[in-house]
């Protein structure tokens, strides 16, 4: 899938450790989601639109990769206005649909937060190597070689379901059961492709798991790295970036009188 | 490049049975390779050649795997204990690469064997150049080819200077471009560096210059026959010929032929430009010009990457032309349009019947009974008649004894009969085929071979894409062959 | 383990079972706690394959979501399609964390691929998984029966039922539709991801694909 490939880029971004990407989005991420308010959501996604020219992708390419945040945003706004928590003077009612001055600015918030959220998430996993992140998170984070590595490979199999999804859907049209019309056919026909697919995943999963203890790969034995997974000064600065978003943003909101935390 | 020194195997008494088998799949194997040998592993199918080589490296699996009997050392000493000195390259390229990046790639068993960093990139740099392969280290493995992957594969495993080199069915899964590319590259590195080498594969006559020792297991445990090649493929010939094994000599017979006479061309194809996306896509090859004449056979030739396999899909109606024109003539559409690709599924099922290359891509039921049983139900054949047809199918593709198994426990010749007769049991005219005798071996390849025979002289069409020349040779009646990407002549 | 057994230094049991030990090695027949290889590869691409479906039921849920708009807490019902990794990777693996590990696996790759929910999918993911974990880890890892799919596919619904009634959009709306939601999940936990994730482990296993799995042994008869 060219989407799980990484966007080659010149700028500092392309160079940034991808763990400091995965901790300063993460943090911005979990900051956000404490609360449902337009004013740290708007405040975030304005800091993160500002740094966009510095994310390494072209215009054409951002577009495409957020494209699922530009359709569920507006989305999820319509949805929130109709159903809603209702709070001030009510502006429609019809059946159970109310709309009220509360569930809009509930609505305004879900919808920025979405943006916000989304983002920096998707922007910075955009360049970044899967095989850079699995360096990082082994040789930085310490988390265990075996699995990270394995998870790596079973994540580089993937790439070849697209082409087995359409050779099993071809299949089906010439052994004859692909007429059906229908959401009941549909929904069986995409049950049996996708069990399909997961059988012959399973078995090519274990013949590479055998090939790579055929390796050596598996024992307690010390392993080295080919690739080095440094952290540097460009690493800290993202961190902290994200830092001073996630920050701005809550103080924005309590300053505002907006913060409500969800769990209050 | 320094050499490795070679590995030395024992192994006496050693068995194997896997957890969940009643027998073993190995049982009293006592052998002996002396460091430098180089092996071609032979014997039929379920004699435990494959379980042999992963014991060699250690791969077997431990306690909640099988249970093991008898001694297997490698210099002496277990061979789990020993990683990195043995090295196993497996039968399917796609399975074997690890990571995105070729360099990576064959760094990979270096960094699990704890080699230092730099002295990693020099093996990977020398490993490379070894097998041949010219590309650079950031070079994505996604864009391999059979025969490169393989390649890569054999890299990786000569990056950590193994002793014991172990190749099960490496060429199986490729062209024959892609086989000569790795025998080379393995008679090179054996070379070089004085490895021990050890081969499974039944076809002989490619690796018959690079060994110097054939080992032959027997099927119920022990060894069959040891020696040097030419006398155990001469006093063995017989056994091996059963066995499926491509005995160099032994040149398979043509079948005998009746054909039916012709009724009409069923396809004709002007023009014709081919590719996965339908009429907005990129062409994988264009300017195709061919006609599928009744009861005849045509093969589609050419070298990877030039669009057998797209072609041979378009023409079974499966996918749009990107341009040019497919024509079904009436002959062979009856009611149903001119154009194959428009026609329902139902439709496309006594017409065309397609064979894929990977016959797992066409498995839908879960016992060979109801798979053969797909295609008449979906025409709404009546109970008592499915059942009559899938009998006699079963009957004649020999696979009465699996027809409650399921069909992704058969063996790959079994598989291949089964996808086969699946396609059978809806008796359409056309019978269209990509790479039938792929990773087949002697025994199974006669059997197509005869059965495609018989279909073509009974008044069925086939059209077969394939890289084998030895079946267009006892089959075709005309060829295609394709080039790289653009142009295209058809033979007579 | 070590394949090297001398027939003179075999241990008592008759088989002849290693008279070396590994640290592989806990008890002579019991399954071994620790993730093999093999374990790790297979729970990954089970969670990639699955996260591919994530995406795709992501997709899908947007139209279905506006057919169930009327009652959006029924929304709540399609809420299982993200649950079956946990409980499908749990039942095929039998490993402690398996269940969390596919999860987060395939929460990963759908949101690599691209989800609206960008990050939040992972933490999603985690507890999602944890959900299907403690229902396992409650039964001993020893049992693998239908009884406990179906309730870590409840496990699981009600945790992606607390987090979503908590952080995500339906935490805007009121309680009435909030407590549809979370009924609704449990439901869809239960059906799509502890139902379809034992018959998938089932079907999966007749196919033999699991022949190195104890998830695959006890289903087929010996051959």
């Amino acid at each position: 899938m060219s989407l799980l490939e990484a966007v080659e880029t010149t700028r500092a971004v392309g160079r940034v450790n991808p763990v400091a990407k995965l901790l300063a989005a993460l943090l911005v991420s979990v900051v956000l989601l404490l609360s449902i308010d337009w004013v740290s959501a708007g405040v975030a996604l304005g800091l993160e639109l500002l740094l966009l020219p510095w994310a390494g992708l072209s215009a054409r390419q951002l577009l495409r990769r957020t494209a699922p945040l530009w359709v569920a945003a507006p989305m999820s706004v319509v949805v929130t206005t109709l159903y809603g928590r209702d709070d001030g003077a009510v502006l429609l009612q019809l059946w159970w649909i109310s709309v009220t001055e509360g569930s809009v600015s509930l609505a305004l918030a879900i919808g920025l937060r979405i943006l916000a959220v989304g983002i920096p998430g998707i922007v910075l996993l955009a360049t970044t190597d899967p095989t850079d992140l699995a360096d990082g998170l082994a040789q930085v984070l310490r988390l265990p070689a075996r699995f990270v590595l394995g998870g790596l490979a079973g994540l580089r199999l993937a790439g070849l379901f697209a082409d087995d999804w359409r050779q099993l859907a071809l299949a089906r049209r010439a052994r004859g059961v692909a007429d059906a019309r229908g959401p009941v056919a549909a929904a069986r026909r995409f049950a049996g492709q996708a069990f399909a697919l997961l059988v012959l995943s399973v078995r090519r999963g274990s013949k590479l798991a055998t090939a790579m203890e055929a390796k050596g790969f598996g024992s307690d034995a010390e392993r080295t790295w080919a690739r080095p997974s440094t952290v540097g000064p460009r690493d800290v600065v993202l961190v902290a970036i994200g830092v001073l978003i996630a920050a701005s943003a809550v103080t924005a909101a309590v300053l505002a009188g907006t913060w409500e935390f969800v769990l209050a | 490049m320094t050499t490795a020194s070679g590995a030395r195997v024992d192994a006496r008494g050693w068995g194997w049975r896997h957890a969940g088998r009643l027998r073993p799949a190995v049982s009293e194997l006592d052998l002996v390779v002396e460091p430098g040998e180089r092996v071609l592993l032979l014997g039929a199918s379920g004699a435990g050649k494959s379980t042999l080589l992963a014991g060699l490296a250690g791969v077997l699996g431990g306690d909640e795997e099988g249970d093991a009997r008898g001694e297997l050392l490698v210099d002496g000493r277990a061979p789990a204990e020993q990683r990195g000195r043995v090295g196993l390259v497996l039968q399917d390229p796609d399975s074997q690469v690890v990571l995105a990046r070729v360099g990576d790639d064959v760094a990979f068993g270096c960094e699990n064997i704890g080699v230092p960093r730099d002295e990693i990139w020099r093996r990977v740099d020398d490993a490379l150049e070894a097998v041949g392969l010219d590309l650079p280290r950031s070079w994505p493995t996604a864009q391999l080819s059979g025969g490169q992957k393989q390649r890569l594969a054999l890299a990786g495993a000569l990056a950590m200077r193994p002793g014991l080199v172990l190749l099960d069915e490496p060429t199986a899964n490729l062209d024959p471009e892609g086989v000569v590319e790795v025998r080379d590259a393995v008679s090179r590195v054996v070379e070089r560096t004085g490895s021990t080498l050890v081969v499974v594969e039944h076809r002989v006559s490619v690796w018959l210059p690079v060994v110097d020792r054939v080992v032959v297991l027997a099927a119920g445990g022990g060894v069959l026959a040891d020696g040097a090649p030419e006398e155990v493929l001469d006093r063995q010939r017989g056994r091996l010929t059963e066995a499926g094994v491509w005995v160099p000599g032994v040149v398979p017979e043509p079948p005998v032929r009746r054909r039916a006479s012709s009724r009409g061309p069923l396809l004709e194809a002007a023009d014709l430009a081919v590719g996965h996306r339908g009429p907005r896509g990129r062409a994988v090859a264009s300017g195709v010009d061919l006609v599928v004449g009744d009861a005849r056979t045509l093969a589609v030739t050419g070298p990877n990457g030039a669009g057998k396999s797209t072609l041979a899909l378009t023409l079974a109606g499966l996918l749009a032309p990107v341009a040019g024109e497919l024509r079904a003539t009436p002959e062979l559409a009856g009611g149903a349009g001119t154009v194959p690709v428009r026609w329902r599924s139902r439709e496309l099922l006594t017409r065309v019947g397609t064979v894929f290359q990977d016959p797992e891509h066409q498995f839908l039921t879960s016992t060979v009974r109801r798979e053969l049983a797909v295609g008449p139900e979906a025409l709404g054949e009546p109970a008592a008649q499915v059942d009559e047809r899938v009998d006699e199918l079963l009957a004649r593709l020999r696979l009465d004894h699996l027809a409650g198994a399921n069909p992704f426990t058969l063996s790959g010749g079994e598989k291949r009969r089964l996808s086969v007769a699946t396609v059978l049991a809806s008796r359409p005219r056309l019978l269209v085929l990509d790479e039938p005798t792929f990773g087949q071996d002697a025994r199974t390849w006669r059997e197509l071979v005869a059965l495609l025979a018989a279909l073509v002289d009974a008044g069925r069409s086939v059209v077969a894409v394939t890289h084998d020349a030895e079946f267009v040779a006892a089959l075709a009646d005309d060829v295609v062959a394709l080039d790289e990407p653009v142009a295209t002549e058809a033979a007579r | 383990m070590s394949v090297s057994v001398s027939a003179n230094e075999s241990s008592s049991s008759p088989e002849g079972r290693p008279a070396t030990t590994s640290p592989q090695q806990r008890s002579p027949r019991g399954p071994s706690r620790r993730w093999r290889v093999v374990d790790i590869v297979v729970a990954s691409v089970i969670g990639v394959a699955c996260g591919v479906v994530f995406w795709a039921w992501g997709l899908a849920w947007e139209p279905l979501s506006n057919l169930l708009s009327f009652t959006p807490g029924l929304s709540g019902l399609l809420s299982g399609g993200w649950l079956f990794a946990g409980v499908l990777g749990g039942l095929i693996i039998r490993k402690p964390g398996a269940a969390v590990y596919t999860e987060v696996m395939a929460a990963v790759v759908s949101m690599l691929i691209g989800t609206q929910w960008g990050f939040s999918t992972l933490i999603w993911g985690v507890v999602e998984g944890l959900g299907a974990e403690l229902v396992f880890a409650a039964f001993l890892y020893s049992s693998w029966r239908l009884h406990v799919a179906l309730l870590a596919g409840a496990g699981a619904g009600v945790a992606v039922a607390l987090l979503d009634t908590s952080f995500s959009s339906i935490a805007a709306t009121a309680v009435e539709f909030k407590v549809v939601y979370g009924i609704s999940a449990v439901v869809s936990g239960v059906v799509l991801a502890g139902l379809l994730s034992w018959l998938a482990a089932r079907g999966l296993a007749r196919t033999g694909a699991l022949s190195r799995f104890a998830s695959g042994r006890s289903a087929e008869a010996r051959v």
